[in-house]
Parts: C-alpha cells; structure tokens; sequence
C-alpha cells in the first residue's frame, strides 16, 4: 500500500492491521515517533493524521492510506511545528526528550487549529504522559505560543498549569562567550552565601562510604 | 540511587593510579567506534581523585591506565567529548561540557558529548568506579573534569608558543583561540591541536585553575546541549537502533517470577504465524523472533505456555501464587521484632520511661515502578570474529560489559557496549536479575546467528521491571514537658534494595534501606533506628532517591504527629530542633521566605477553596532541601496547588538544570504520594501498563517555585535530592486540611471528605 508521510508518497508493505507507529518506526526508519505504550496511553507516538494529533501505536495503517500523515521528522517544514519547536528549545523543555516528539506534535496540532488557544484549550489539548515532570516548562511554552501572558493568571484554579517560569530565554552557551549568561529571570531564586575556596580545592568524597 | 561501594572502594584503593597526566600518543588511543579525526587532540590522565593517605601507605605500583581519551578537539572548533556518564534527561551530558569547556576556555555549546564506551580509563569515580546513580556524577569528578580542561588549555598554549615562537607565559586565551597580545597575533584551538598533541600533559601539582570568581560558564544557566535533537525526534535511544540484517524479538515472561517453562501448546501454530522466524525457549520466558517486531509481539502474546512452579529453592527469588501486596505489607505492620540497630544514640528505653507523653505510630509505603517512557530494549550482533557488540540501557557500563561476556561466553575485552540516551531511567538501568532484556538478545542472536533487536513491551516490562521497595514503619516517640520530642524510635520492616538485587544480607545493614530514617539532622538526644529485615518475593530496586525516596515520608509525617501531641507548630518544631544548626535553619527559613511565609491552616484561599499546607526537610545524596506544598480537595481528591523548594546542593553547575530536576523530583515524589502504587493480587501485578498503573498527569501538576542556597558546603547531588521533601510535605497538608492523619501512600488508596 502507500502512504503519504511528510509530504511523499511511500510504498509500504505490511500488513493493514499494523499499528501505523511500528510502519513508521520498522519499515520506514523512523524512529522520532516513540513506542510508550501500545495502548494509546501515554501519546509518545502521537502524528498527525489530516492534521488531527493521532496515536500512532492503536491506529492501523490501512486506516490512514488515504491520509496525510505528518510526523516529528517533518515538524520544521511546517511553519506552526518550526515554531513550537523553537519555543521547546527557548523553554528548554526536554529532559530525556523521549515523550517530547509526541508533546511537540501536540502542540502543533493545537496551534494549526487554533493559534490563539486558551488555557482550557492547553489543558484539554496537551495530555501526553512525562515522566521526567517537564510539564511546568511545556506549559510554559505554551503560553508563549498561545501570547497568553501567565503573569494574569496568578489566581488558580487548583491543579490547573499555571506556570511560573518566566518566557525568559535561557542564554545559550553560543550567547554568551565572552560575556555572562543571563538566567530568565524569574526562572527561579538563588542564593548564595559563601562564594568560596572550597570550589577551588574541593574534594568530594563518596558519600556512600 | 545510591551504591554502597565500601568493599569494593577499599580494593580500588590499593589500585589507585597515581594522577599522574600520561602523555598520550596519538598512536595508542581508540577514541570510541568513530575514531579519531586526524589532527585532533586528545586528552586524558589518570584518576587523581584517591584518598592521599590510602596512596601513601599502601604504594602499590600506580596503575598506568589503557590511554584514557575524553576530548577531541577538531580542526573545525568543535569538541568531541566523551562523557563517563549517561544522559537520561538530569543533564549531565551538558554539565560535564561545561565544567571541561571552562577551564579549558571554549564554549560549550560547541561540545558534541557521547557516552564514553567501557573501559578504565573512564572510571574516574573516586574509588575507580563508573555509575551513573546516586546523584554522584557532577559532585564527584568536578575537580577532575576542571583539570581535564586546564590541561588542555595549557597543552594549547605550549602548542602556540612554539609556532609562534614567543614565550608561553606571554600567552592567554579567549574562549577557543590563544591570544598573543604583544604581536597582536591569534590562533584557533582546531589548528592548534595537530601540534599540541604530543606534548606532555603539564604537571598536575603546577596546574592552575581559575579563580571561581572568573567563572564564565560554571554557575550559569548554559542551555543543555541535546534539547534541539530532543525536540525534533533525532535523539536515538536504544530501542531506535537498528543494524543491517537484524532481527527483531519479542518476548512472553512468565506470568510470576521464577516460574519454568512447561509446554508450549500452541508452538506449532505460532511458529506458523506470519512473519515469524523461530521460537525459543530462555529463562522464565519464550521468545518470538521475527522479521517486524509487531509480527513476534502478536506471536509471543499467543504463545499458549503453562508455566511451572520451581522446586524451593532459598537462593532463588520466587512469587508465590498466593502473594498479595495488600497482605504482605499489613504482615510487615504488624511486626513487633526490635529489629537490628543501624543508629543508636542516648538512652532511649530511659527516656521513653521519663517522657511527659509518648506517642507511636506505624506507617507504611508502597511498590513502585520506575516507569521510564522508554521500554527496555537491547540489540545484540556477534561479528565474524567472535567479537559481540550490544546496544543497551545502562547506568553503568563495565558492569553491563562483564555481564554481557560471561551471558555470552565471552571475554570483556571481546564485547563492545553501546550507551545510547536513556528515554528516562531513575534507577531503571542497573543490573538487576532477570530486570534487563540484553541476556535475552545475546542468547537469541547466538541461537539465530544474527543480529537480534528485543523490545520488552510495556506490558512485559512491568512484569519484570523491579520494584522500589516497601517498608512498614514502627515509631515512638517520647516528649518531655514542653511538647519537645526527647526520643525516637524507628524500626522499618522492610527489604533494602541493595540486598536486595545481591541476594543476600551484606556484614552491615543496607545503608540504603534505612537513608532518611538515619542520619536526620533534627536535635532528639535519645534515638534508636532500626532494621526488620523479611525477604520479598518480587525483585527490587533502586528508584530514584532510593530509601530516602520513602523513608523521609515516614519520619517527616511522624514528625507533623508528634508536633503536634506536643501542641507545638511543626515548622516552628523543626526550627526549634535545628536551633544549633545554620546551614539548615537558612535553609527552612529560605523556603518560608520563598513561600511567602510559613501558614498552615487550613484556610481559605481566594477561589474559596479550603487550603492547607505542609512542610518537610530531607538530607539526600550529599544535598539539603527543604519544601512546602499546598493542597486542597477536589471531589475528595488531593489536589496540590504549590510546591515550593529550597534546596542546599552546597554550590552549583547549572542553576537551570537544578531548576528543571527540581521540577523533575517534585513530579516523581508527588506521583508517587498520590497516586502510584504496584499492586500484587494473586501473585501477579494487577496493573501491566499506563491505563491502571497512573502516574502524574499534566493536569496534576502544581506550580513549582524553587530557590537554590548556595551554602558552599561540600558540593551535594542534584537528581535524586529534590524528591523526598515533596510527598511528606503534601502529606503534612493533607492531614492539617483532613484532620485526618496520613500515614501511607498513595493518598489515593484513602477517603476524604471533601
């Protein structure tokens, strides 16, 4: 059968009860969509079908031959996805990343349907599982995608993801040679007492001993 | 995590090199499967990070090292780095650049980091180990990889001196290139390396280091250095590796640990399923090989197998068919064994006699998961010569390496091991009996004679994913007239992790069943923390922040009790019982101030909501921290608002990561105080994947406020000290709020009025 998958047409051959995830990550090679589950619980595999953010582990392939299929290797050809995954990179979202293909596929089909999203329409929209807990800086990601400005948020509505990081970007590495890096500011406090010696000749000792 | 390694350390010891730089022939290193660019520097030196006093008496004969080679440097400006320890999300990758990128004086958004393959040279542990766990990566190879830098840079200079034919102390460097000021002239490090090359590694006791006052790049919030290929799907993980002419595997484990194969009944017609290559039958499970790994999942799920119980066996690990978690931790409860002592101080039994009030409590945890997105998988190719290479999850690769030779009847030095990013691991990725698919892969790549790529499903993994263990707490307390607590008594029923994945009880008690109940900082005179030791049937874990990622909830929440029986605030307790202790009366009263101050409650927050909150204090890994959380109920579920977070790692790398781990560990310990629990009914998990194993949603996710104290104490760890703090701090509201006591996890497992 074929497929059209970022755009191209794809010859596939497989069988047509075959979770388009394992088309996409065996016989196709590509691996940025990610098997968490296989019961459409976590959305680390999620696509987009006609636009419509899919989990690709419970949806069988000859169900999609007629569709356009797009998938993370794809996102920065789309205008929408280059843009979310600018702010995944300003945020500094990912920490071991593997959930990440499928949050930024999330967020880009919001944000093609609806650029201008509310915060109901983050929470309704953003539900893949992150076991590393990066869901304060996807939301906070969101907010700066969505223009909406979190600082008149400050009344919550209790477990509902209001964010406190600022949209500050994090100075890259790149950005800062030669001068300081500059932490967003409201990113978080920090304090110090003693800027010591004890940097210099400091000898950290197993603590298991 | 955490790896009692005081056995182990005393031998490497007597083995420590002398850290001495060695000077490094271009002709003698194999910098990893790729090779090295020619022209490029490369650098390492021996590990100097031994006890002096161990090395002065014992003077063996230094260990010249297999020549260690970490940093590439390439004609182009870019760095190769080869990092000893893996990425799996706590950043690490980013934060070992930017320690070497400083001294070094090059930017580390330039670094290109790898995992290191196997191999002494990388085990620049103290002790001469290498594990990614225990927090212990940044905070125990700073000084080291600070002196891998300089001497780079110092190498680079030399280098420069000589073509330039100046002086090399008229030298000085801007970040990637040597500066001669005088003659106004400059060269790049990418063309400086081919020459620096063979000269000699300076003296390390003549190495200077910057001034932490000049720091460019330590301290600061460097972006991390694989979020880009993290948000466009081209980080590789191991279960996206692929080789030419592999197959791929799937597996059916049987249904209770140390259950045998009987027969197959339905082998003929499964090996007649499409796409399907062979079946084979391995330890506790069948496996499917086939060309598509959807073709040997469908075949191993219907593999019709009767699984066999073993004969008694004390050595081996068994579930019995009638285990249930819910009955084993109530036997742990009801425990009245005094338990063996791990800490002891005063006169406990006295002052429990001449206690104003006493007060006892038993709490309790639960199994949990590591539940990393990433399954477990490993890829596994013999080559021609014998030699096999194994791509595999791994938080610590000799040992993988070792293990994966003796599978495969190999010497170490004939298998490579490939460390792709970990898709998440918390203590997922140590060798754990039967916890890891790479026996699994070599046998059947043997078995096939091709390369054998094995994904455990999730459901499979959960049946074999090793459990964080469980405890039963039994506490009294006695207080003197005032309400203030005189004495403690714990005495945990539980099965340590590090006893159990060894089988065995080691000379000592297992430091790591009983961190967080041991060693609190709280000034009670008389105490007395012990150890019940009863055996588990399931296979256990390190989860991260390991006894501490349970044992502080235990004491913290206790804590809140006897405050108050005694009438007394519970912040101002603990500030009371910190009196004599500043690092971490700074600490609680950061949080406070962080927080807006200390109000318990309940309350009535500005939507009408009945609010309350708690705190709570741990000292994981090396770290303080100290947190606050407010809660209130939904429909009788908890619901927590805020977490705020103070934390002591005594002095930093990267205050962004920091930021980002706090947010991690709060997450973790508040999945785990309100929902997460591995069941056992009948001796199976009731739970085989997401839909009944929850874990936190977006939606549950409070605001997290975070401060860092930088108290320039010994530098402390940063992945796993976040975490204990959070779930007895929810707990705490939870039972100011309820009026009711908290003394379990999850919160789910219990009733609120709402």
């Amino acid at each position: 059968m074929q497929l059209r998958i970022n755009g191209e047409l794809r010859e596939v051959d497989a069988d047509g009860d075959t979770p388009l995830l394992w088309v996409l990550r065996d016989d196709l090679g590509m691996t940025g969509t990610k098997y968490g589950c296989g019961l459409a619980q976590c959305g680390a595999c999620s696509v987009m079908v006609d636009g419509t953010v899919t989990r690709s582990c419970v949806t069988p392939v000859d169900s999609v031959v007629d569709s356009a299929i797009t998938t993370i290797e794809a996102i920065e050809q789309d205008e929408t996805g280059k843009q979310v995954v600018e702010a995944w990179v300003r945020h500094q979202v990912p920490q071991c990343g593997y959930c990440q293909s499928g949050q930024v596929m999330a967020a880009t089909a919001l944000l093609k349907e609806n650029s201008a999203p509310s915060l109901d329409d983050v929470r309704d929209a953003m539900v893949n599982l992150c076991r590393c807990g990066t869901y304060n800086a996807i939301h906070a990601a969101m907010l700066d995608l969505a223009g909406i400005d979190d600082t008149v948020n400050e009344a919550d509505s209790g477990g509902v993801l209001i964010s406190d990081y600022s949209t500050t970007a994090i100075v890259a590495g790149a950005a800062v040679a030669g001068g300081a890096a500059v932490a967003g500011a409201a990113l978080y406090q920090r304090s110090k007492k003693a800027k010591t010696a004890s940097q210099q000749d400091s000898h950290p000792e197993d603590e298991s001993a | 995590m955490s790896i009692r390694m005081t056995r182990a350390r005393s031998d490497q010891q007597r083995h420590f090199p002398t850290g001495e730089p060695t000077n490094i022939s271009r002709r003698r290193f194999l910098l990893g499967s790729a090779g090295v660019a020619g022209g490029a520097l490369v650098l390492g030196f021996g590990i100097p990070l031994g006890a002096p006093k161990a090395m002065a008496q014992s003077a063996p004969p230094p260990i010249q090292p297999t020549v260690p080679a970490f940093i590439e440097i390439r004609p182009d400006d870019t760095v190769r780095f080869l990092s000893p320890f893996m990425e799996g999300g706590q950043g690490v990758h980013t934060a070992m650049a930017q320690i070497v990128a400083e001294e070094l004086d090059m930017d580390p958004s330039v670094f290109v980091v790898e995992s290191a393959p196997a191999g002494k040279v990388f085990q620049v542990m103290q002790g001469g180990m290498r594990i990614t766990g225990g927090s212990m990566s940044v905070r125990l190879t700073y000084d080291f990889m600070r002196r891998l830098g300089a001497s780079a840079r110092a190498m680079l200079l030399q280098a420069a001196a000589g073509r330039l034919g100046v002086a090399v102390d008229t030298l000085s460097t801007e970040p990637g290139v040597v500066l001669h000021k005088a003659s106004g002239r400059s060269l790049r490090y990418g063309e400086l390396a081919p020459s620096a090359l063979d000269l000699p590694v300076p003296d390390q006791s003549t190495l200077k280091l910057k001034d932490p006052a000049q720091f460019r790049w330590i301290g600061q919030p460097v972006a991390r250095l694989d979020v880009y290929e993290k948000s466009v799907g081209k980080a590789i993980y191991t279960i996206d590796c692929a080789v030419d002419d592999m197959l791929h595997a799937a597996v059916q484990h049987a249904p209770r640990l140390g259950q045998t194969i009987g027969t197959i009944r339905n082998e003929d017609q499964v090996n007649a399923m499409k796409g399907v290559h062979s079946i084979h039958r391995l330890d506790g499970a069948v496996a499917v090989v086939a060309q598509r790994w959807w073709h040997a999942k469908q075949a191993a799920e219907a593999l019709l197998v009767d699984w066999r119980d073993p004969e008694p066996d004390p050595e081996q690990r068994y579930m019995p068919a009638d285990f249930s978690s819910d009955a084993f931790l109530d036997s742990l409860a009801a425990s009245t064994d005094a338990g063996e002592e791990a800490e002891s101080e005063g006169d406990l039994a006295g002052a429990m006699d001449n206690a104003s009030q006493t007060i006892e409590a038993t709490y309790r945890s639960q199994y949990l998961h590591h539940a990393q997105l990433e399954p477990p998988s490993a890829l596994a190719r013999f080559n021609p010569d014998g030699t096999l290479d194994v791509w595999a999850p791994n938080q610590a690769p000799d040992m993988f390496q070792g293990d994966m030779a003796r599978v495969a009847g190999l010497d170490p030095s004939q298998v490579t091991i490939h460390s792709p990013l970990l898709g998440g691991f918390f203590g997922r990725h140590f060798l754990y009996p039967s916890g890891n698919p790479y026996p699994q892969a070599i046998k059947l790549a043997k078995a096939t004679g091709r390369p054998i790529k094995l994904i455990w499903s999730r459901e499979e993994e959960f049946l074999r994913d090793p459990l964080r263990p469980i405890a039963a707490v039994r506490f009294r307390a006695g207080l003197d007239d005032k309400g203030m607590p005189v004495a403690i008594e714990a005495v945990s029923a539980c099965e340590g992790p590090t006893e159990g994945i060894a089988n065995k009880r080691g000379p000592s008690i297992d430091e790591s069943a009983l961190e967080g109940l041991t060693k609190k900082a709280y000034a009670i005179p008389n105490r007395r923390i012990a150890q019940h030791f009863v055996k588990n049937p399931v296979m256990l874990a390190y989860w991260r922040s390991v006894g501490n990622s349970m044992n502080d909830f235990f004491y913290e929440t206790f804590l809140d009790e006897v405050a108050d029986k005694g009438g007394i605030d519970p912040f101002e307790l603990r500030l009371n019982l910190l009196r004599d202790n500043d690092r971490l009366t700074t600490l609680l009263r950061s949080v406070e101030e962080l927080a807006g101050g200390w109000k318990r409650g309940p309350f009535t927050a500005a939507d009408g909501t009945r609010r309350a909150r708690g705190v709570a204090m741990a000292s994981p890994f090396g770290s303080e921290a100290a947190a606050m959380a407010e809660v209130s109920l939904r429909d009788g579920e908890v619901v927590v608002h805020d977490v705020w977070e103070a934390i002591d790692p005594g002095s930093i790398v990267n205050p962004a990561i920091i930021e980002a781990q706090v947010n991690s560990a709060a997450a973790l310990g508040l999945s785990q105080v309100l929902m997460e629990e591995a069941v056992y009914k009948e001796g199976e998990p009731v739970a085989h994947n997401y839909d009944l194993y929850q874990i936190l949603r977006p939606d549950q996710m409070p605001r997290v406020h975070v401060k860092i104290v930088e108290s320039g104490a010994q530098m402390g760890g940063i992945g796993e000290p976040p975490l204990p703090a959070v779930p007895p701090a929810v707990a705490n509201a939870v039972s100011t709020l309820t009026g009711q006591r908290v003394r379990s996890m999850p919160l789910s497992r219990l009733t609120f009025e709402s």
